[in-house]
């Protein structure tokens, strides 16, 4: 694939790729760390931690605006992309042959699809 | 031609799994191995286990006491204990690659330090956790 020019000497080496998976990976971290780190605070400073209480994080809303779902699905969608990113990386490094790749990254593409339509139809039916 | 020109020179890749008993694997290294292992776990159990009990937690009160019952099974002890410490291994590793990056702590001594505090504390943090679980505490 290194090898691909265009023209006589611009060689094709990538489309920063890498970069962009770095970001992302990083990004969608320090958002699942805040997120984890106000969960964790509201269920140590919460009065009781009961069934009401613990839906509240995740239903509450501001006026008419559903903070807590839509927070709830920051977190979760950060989560998606960066265990993409994360089992991308792993099959990279373990899977070598071509098929037995595509086929693992296919899996792994459904597994959190079907992850994220799940998550999202609990969390938007509350 | 040489010698050297007809033996196949060596290639260093990634780690296999046969290739663990003959490395040597520093702190560093472990904590980075167990990074993969633990995010792969709770890939694999994401769909299969968090996100079904999460959904019983906040459906309804009575799915919620549902969710208790089911999570004071042994077995199903046993696997929130893997997932906790899973989870906990990942985002203390995961702190520890974010201060690497910002060039927190770089030095061989140092990263190989940090490697092992993040295994000690994810232990750590599970066997405490793990005591509330199973009812210690």
């Amino acid at each position: 694939m290194a090898e691909a020019r265009i023209g006589r000497r611009r060689r094709v080496v990538g489309a920063h790729y890498g970069t962009r998976d770095f970001i992302v990976q990083r990004t969608t971290a320090v958002i699942m760390a805040l997120y984890t780190l106000a969960l964790v605070l509201y269920a140590v400073f919460v009065p009781s931690l009961d069934f009401e209480s613990w839906r509240a994080f995740f239903a509450f809303k501001v006026g008419t605006l559903p903070v807590g779902q839509m927070l709830g699905s920051v977190a979760f969608l950060s989560l998606a992309w960066h265990a993409w990113v994360g089992a991308r990386d792993i099959f990279m490094d373990y899977a070598h042959a071509d098929g037995l790749r595509l086929f693992l990254e296919a899996v792994a593409v459904l597994w959190i699809v079907a992850s994220v339509v799940f998550f999202g139809q609990i969390l938007w039916s509350l | 031609m040489s010698e050297s020109a007809t033996k196949p020179r060596p290639q260093f890749r990634n780690l296999g799994v046969t290739d663990l008993m003959s490395y040597r694997l520093p702190p560093a290294a472990k904590t980075s191995f167990l990074h993969r292992i633990s995010g792969a776990l709770l890939l694999l159990a994401l769909p299969l286990v968090i996100v079904p009990l999460f959904g019983q937690s906040v459906h309804s009160p009575e799915t919620f006491a549902a969710m208790k019952a089911w999570v004071a099974t042994p077995l199903c002890k046993i696997v929130l204990l893997v997932l906790m410490w899973g989870y906990f291994h990942h985002f203390c590793a995961g702190i520890r690659f974010l201060t690497l990056d910002l060039h927190i702590g770089n030095s061989r001594a140092d990263s190989q330090r940090s490697g092992a505090v993040v295994i000690g504390v994810a232990l750590g943090l599970t066997v405490v956790f793990g005591l509330k679980l199973f009812g210690v505490w």
